[in-house]
This record gives C-alpha cells, structure tokens and sequence, in this order.
C-alpha cells in the first residue's frame, strides 16, 4: 500500500497544478461567493472555453473532439487537482457528463464532428430532458409522445426537473413511441435543438428560494429522425447508459463538511464553553469525520484500481447516498449550534455554508436518484436480491394504472 | 496510487479462508460455546503450526518476519470465522506489545515461544465494573511485586503470561507476569459470548517484570491499542461481511407473500445499509493499514476512525441479521446469535464505542489539522 503517483502520473499531476496555477486561484478555505451579483453564465463559459484551449476540458475524449486521450487516472487527477481551485461549476456537467457520453456512443461520425468539440468548448450547453411529472423514480413511466411524420417526429408532452434548460442550447430527450408496447419498450431516443418551434421552458422555484430546474413544455416539436438515437424502440437502453453515467456525475455533494463543523464547534460558545467541549457534539463530530474519510478512502480504493487497469468494484456506490445525509445532518447542526439566531439570514460566510447545506440537501437526496432508488439498485445490483415486485411487469404502457394525474 | 493489499497478501488472505472454512471454524465456535473450554485447543495449534502467531515476529527470533499487512489480512478472516482461538489478545496485543516494547533479553526468551506456542499472552486492564482509565488503575506494584484484581481479562485459559496495567510511584506500568506462578489465582467469569472466555485474575505480591519505562505503562498502553485497534477492525469487518452474507442468503431464500423476503424493500434497504456502513468501515482499516504499517503519524486518527467504523458497522450487521432472520434469528439454533455476541465481544475488548469516538476526536483537536 501506497499513495504515491507513479512517475508518469506525478508528471501528469505537475502539468495540471501548473496550468492551474496559472489560470486560476487557489481556494483558501472558507470561500466568499466571487461569483455572485456578476454574469456566472460568462464566467463559467469563459473558464470552459480556456481549459478547452488547453485540452482539459474533457482531457479523455480523442483528440479529434478536443480531448488530449488521458485514462481514467488522469481524468481522476485532473479533477483532484482542478477541484483544490476557485472555479464556476454546476454549468456544464449535465451536458458534459450525460449528453456527452450518449452522443459518443450513438450519433454518427458527422454529428459527433459537428456538436462534441462545441460541447466540451463550452460554446453549446446540453440538457437533459428525462423525469416527467408522473415519472419521477419510475422514470420509464414517461408519457411525452413521439408520432412519426414522414422524414420527422412531432413530440407532445412535458418535462420536469430539468436543470439549466433555460441557458441550454441542445438537449436529450426520451419520449414514448407507442403506448401499446410494455413500458420499457415503447420508449425512443433523441437529441434536439432547445430553440425549436412549441418548447417552453417554466422554471421551478425550488425550497433554497432558487431555480436550477425548469418545467419543459412540448407543443408539436419537430425533430428529424436523423436526430434520433439508437433504434426505434432502444430508448431505454440509451437512457440507462446517461442514467449510468449520472450516478458518477452527480456523486459528492458539495458544501459544508466535518471540517467546517469541527472548526465551528471549537470557535462557538455554549453557555460560556466552545461547543467542541459538548459531548453529543464530539460524538457527532466522529460519526461525520468517519462517514468523510470513509468516502475518501472508498474513492482511493477505486482509484487504485483504476490504476491499475482494473474495472473498480461497487464501493462508489455509496457516496451519494452518506454524502447527501451527511451535508443536511452538518447543515442542521450549525443552524442549531445558533439556538434561534439560527433561522435568521445573515452575511457570514460560515454560518450561510450551514444554511445553504441544509436546504439544499434535500435536493440532492433526490436529484440522480433518491436514497431509496440507490438503496435499491445496491441491493439488486451490488447484493444479488431479487427485484422488487412491478404490478405493470408485462402489460401494455397503455393500461397500467397511473392513479389520476 | 494503491490503497489495496498486494496479489501476495490477497492470497494469503485466501488461504486462509480456506483453512477455517475446511476446519468449520464456525461450528467450533458453536463448540467451544456449548463445551467447557473456553477456547478450541485443536485450531489453536493449527494455527500455529501455519506460523500466524509469527506472522509478525522477525525471523531472528523464529518469526516470519513478515508485515503488518499480512497480520490484517488474516485478522479479517478470524472475524469472518468467528474463530475461537486466543489469536487476539496473544497476537495483536501481547506479541504487538513485546515487539514493541520488550528489552532485547525478554524478547530473546519469549518471542520464539509465541511463535511455537509454548507461551500464549494476554494483557489485563480493567478492575471492577469502570471502563480502564488512568484514574481507575488500583492494582499496585511494590519492589516488584502486584497487588489487585483485575476482571474480563480475555483468553486466560490459553495465556501462559499477562501483561499487567498497574500503578506505581511513578504512575502507570506494564509489567509482565507469569501465570503460572502461585501467587496468581484465575477464575472464569461467565460472560455473554460464551465462544471466548474471560477471567478474573487475582494477585497477592506476585513477582513481575517491567516493560517499558516505569511510570510510563499508561501511553505505552495507548500506544498498543491503537495498532491493536486496526486489526480488531479488521476482525470486525470480516464479521460483518460474514453477517451480511448470511442475512443476503437468507433474504433470497425465505419467502413470505409469495416472494423472497429480499424482495421487499423494508428488507432491501436495510441490507443496502449494511452494505453502506461496512463499506465505510472497510475503507477506513484500509487505511489505517496502511498509517500502521508505514508507521505514520496519522495512525491515532486512522486507528480511531478505522475502530469506530468497523465497530458501528458489526454492530449493524449482527443485530440487522437477526432482524432479517425474524424469530428464527432469535433462536439458539442458528448462528445468527454467534455473530451478535462476537460483535459485542470485540466492540468492548479494547474500549467502547464511545471511548473511541472520544479518542479520534481528541486526537483531531491535537493534530493541528484545523
């Protein structure tokens, strides 16, 4: 056991620390919101655009699509090292972590040509129009329709918690191409131009007071069948692999952690003590820095062996699942470190890190799979249980009972 | 990059899977807690005979000299086989201990007779119903001779010696007794995993050696327990994969309604958090594996945190197998109870749950990493 780099992974490690140095700032700890009241959208496309230059922006894809080829430790070290500086994220990782990988596999050499490079640049930014209303966790319930027109499809219907629809230019899309068939089989793919004819995009206000998420309205949208990917009929399977890919992406939740809570507690009073001297406190405390370090020694054990050339086991699929509940559980202990000072807005850094975690886990418990979907997939997936019983296992879309909505 | 053990130590680590799986190391933990003894005398010497309890002896002294990694990978398969073998207080505390701190000439005498068995150690520390504190330390040494009590001393049956934490002039010592000698008198204690004995052991001016600095026993004590933490972590999580495993299997093959129970996610998700807790708990005696055998100065937080982990998630896992097992978990015929006995066992050995959280957390506010 070790934690060293390889030579040639020390050396890829020092081309990326440089460069970052370079082109952007060291995080210094608790950081103030640099980006807030200016245009984060430029700001954002700006830093894409410039690590796109330089090859970084998706160092893992070919050359030919503004990659540099790097392997899986690369792309890993990268991160690790992109990850110690202050850069704008939350713009680009949809597009670049779901649409990308699907467009990659399934459209053809000239689409891939004409909307990789663009995507990685940062000059277009990708959707993912998936979830509906009455489609949440059982998402291949979709019932956005897809009616073939000659050389066209014409798609009525709705979306629902799409992120950044309203700043994307492109999306992915699966939608229900026949009723008639069982559920998971009536379903096809496609990409599609967000500017098209009879799209409307509603934001949501979401519990933070903000709106990341948008409603999608399809009103007669033409899409080409050109656009479409995988066969008629394979929507489910192409889901599955952005599905996939979603669960990676949306892995780590960001925002206040048991180092955040830890110097907090040495630093607030409690009735004339710091609250580190608080016993309920200190067994806190422990829990979140065992659930923190477990994780990170979970990602380093992948890593290793991604190092090696191995396919890493099914540990990664916890993170989610301790991260989300670990953010709300440090959110609620600095509000309520504060007594009734707790619920009020303020313009500290620190205690906004506690609130901001704490109404914003929720979200994330839910976003790319809930607690209870991911509870589910390791238990069929990791642990070999059977599936859960599916009262519409084998019948038609059309008949399967969908309550009155 | 490599948080994981070598091809060497995984096949290690398989061999010894299927030695105690050959030797239903299991059933004879169900053995030794239906029988008289307290330990299985005929998988001990196995044992011994395959070199475990040298692993770690250098091989001037008859060991194999080997790491402490190999140590971890065997510690995980005791605890998947609930093996009933004195294997945790001789090895990861005693032998650990007279590695560490014994003189050359003690070493010269003893470390050679761990490795064939003709001497078996066991260390002692608590007295009366308190948790071992500093404070709670009254058996005294005077001119070398001790003077108390001490209660749930683990595997005294096989120990031929103990360490003993006792109080002097100058503070806490470690000293080294025989037990053997007739100013010792042993009694078993009945306990609550009756696959492990443990004893009380009184003392009346009986002769000792020193270990370590006199006056110093009570760091040198802590500095023992957090290496001895990560192996007894690595017991703990090969106890809880073996849990786990069991409730799995039994989960795919009960059925009730019409279906296995492992269809239903009252079950399904409480196997899921098993999972979750233990792959947590693994992660970090990965870890700490690795402060221990680099000898880094991050092993107090690594030891605790690897500790806590494992202990929550045995826990876990033994008591959500009975639960998954319904009442024929609860039932002295399967082994479902072995489980939840050893998890008990092992989680109060070195220091309670709490006692180690209070560890890793004060180790934290000393490290200066905040």
């Amino acid at each position: 056991m070790d934690f060293k780099d390889t030579p040639e992974q020390a050396k890829f490690r020092k081309t990326c620390r440089e460069w970052l140095e370079k082109n952007a700032k060291l995080k210094t700890g608790v950081e103030k919101n640099e980006f807030a009241n200016i245009d984060f959208l430029q700001v954002a496309k700006d830093w894409q655009k410039k690590k796109y230059d330089a090859g970084w922006a998706m160092l893992h894809w070919p050359k030919e699509f503004g990659g540099i080829g790097a392997s899986a430790i690369e792309r890993i070290i990268w991160a690790e090292e992109e990850s110690k500086f202050n850069v704008p994220k939350g713009i680009f990782e949809i597009g670049l972590g779901m649409a990308g990988p699907v467009m990659m596999e399934y459209a053809t050499d000239e689409q891939k040509a004409r909307y990789l490079p663009a995507m990685a640049e940062g000059k277009e930014i990708w959707c993912q129009l998936f979830s509906e209303p009455s489609a949440g966790s059982d998402v291949a319930g979709l019932r956005s329709k897809a009616v073939k027109d000659g050389d066209n499809w014409i798609i009525n219907g709705q979306k629902v918690w799409t992120s950044g629809a309203h700043f994307s230019d492109y999306g992915i899309l699966v939608v229900r191409h026949d009723p008639n068939l069982e559920k998971h089989k009536g379903m096809t793919f496609f990409f599609l131009d967000m500017k098209s004819p009879g799209i409307e995009v509603k934001p949501i206000k979401q519990i933070t007071g903000g709106s990341s998420f948008n409603e999608v309205y399809f009103t007669d949208v033409v899409i080409p069948d050109s656009q479409r990917l995988g066969d008629v009929g394979d929507g489910w399977k192409v889901a599955i692999t952005t599905l996939m890919n979603e669960r990676l992406a949306v892995g780590d939740a960001n925002g206040a952690d048991v180092d955040d809570a830890f110097r907090w507690a040495k630093k607030q009073d409690d009735s004339g003590e710091p609250l580190i001297n608080n016993k309920s406190v200190r067994s806190s405390i422990a829990d979140w820095y065992c659930e923190a370090n477990g994780l990170k020694n979970t990602k380093l054990r992948t890593m290793s062996a991604l190092s090696r050339g191995e396919t890493p086991g099914p540990e990664a699929s916890i993170t989610k699942i301790v991260s989300a509940n670990k953010l709300q559980n440090i959110g609620a202990f600095g509000m309520d470190s504060l007594d009734m000072a707790g619920m009020l807005k303020t313009d500290d850094p620190e205690i906004q890190s506690f609130q901001n975690a704490w109404l914003g886990a929720p979200g994330l418990r839910i976003a790319g799979g809930t607690d209870e979907i991911l509870k589910n997939i390791i238990a069929e997936r990791v642990l070999g249980l059977p599936q859960d019983a599916r009262a519409d296992k084998g019948m038609p879309y059309k008949d399967i009972p969908s309550g009155n909505s | 990059m490599n948080l994981d053990f070598s091809d060497d130590q995984k096949f290690l680590q398989s061999e010894a899977k299927k030695f105690l799986e050959k030797e239903e190391s299991v059933k004879r933990s169900r053995g030794v807690l239906e029988g008289s003894k307290s330990f299985d005398n005929d998988l001990w010497q196995k044992i011994i005979e395959l070199g475990w309890t040298g692993i770690r002896i250098p091989e001037e002294y008859d060991g194999l000299g080997l790491g402490h990694l190999e140590l971890c990978v065997i510690a995980e398969e005791l605890g998947r086989h609930l093996a009933p073998v004195p294997f945790s207080s001789s090895v990861y505390l005693f032998t650990e201990a007279i590695i560490k701190y014994g003189s050359e000439e003690l070493k010269k005498e003893i470390l050679p007779k761990l490795v064939t068995g003709e001497v078996v150690g066991t260390i002692a520390v608590t007295e009366d119903f308190l948790a071992p504190t500093y404070n709670n330390i009254k058996t005294e040494v005077s001119n070398e001779l001790i003077s108390g009590t001490k209660i749930a001393v683990p595997d005294c049956e096989a120990a031929t010696h103990s360490i003993i934490v006792c109080k002097s002039s100058k503070g806490i010592d470690l000293r080294l007794v025989d037990l053997s000698c007739k100013e010792v008198s042993i009694n078993q204690v009945e306990n609550i995993d009756g696959s492990r004995g443990h004893y009380s052991i009184q003392m009346k001016q009986t002769p000792s050696s020193l270990i370590g600095d006199e006056g110093n026993g009570w760091i040198l004590y802590e500095s023992i327990i957090n290496q001895a933490a990560v192996l007894f972590s690595f017991e703990q999580i090969g106890g809880s994969q073996a849990a786990l495993d069991m409730a799995v299997n039994y989960a795919n093959e009960r059925y009730a309604f019409g279906k296995p129970i492992g269809s239903y996610q009252g079950i399904k998700h409480k196997l899921a958090d098993m999972y979750v807790a233990l792959t947590l708990a693994k992660s970090n005696s990965y870890y700490a594996a690795w402060a221990l055998s680099s000898e880094s100065s991050d092993l107090p937080v690594a030891a605790a945190t690897a500790r806590v982990s494992a202990t929550k998630a045995y826990e876990l896992c033994s008591k959500e197998n009975i639960q998954t097992h319904g009442g024929n978990g609860f039932t002295w015929e399967y082994d479902c109870h072995l489980f939840y006995k050893r998890s008990k066992l092992l989680s109060l050995n070195i220091g309670s749950l709490a006692n180690w959280k209070e560890k890793l957390v004060s180790n934290l506010e000393q490290s200066n990493i905040n």
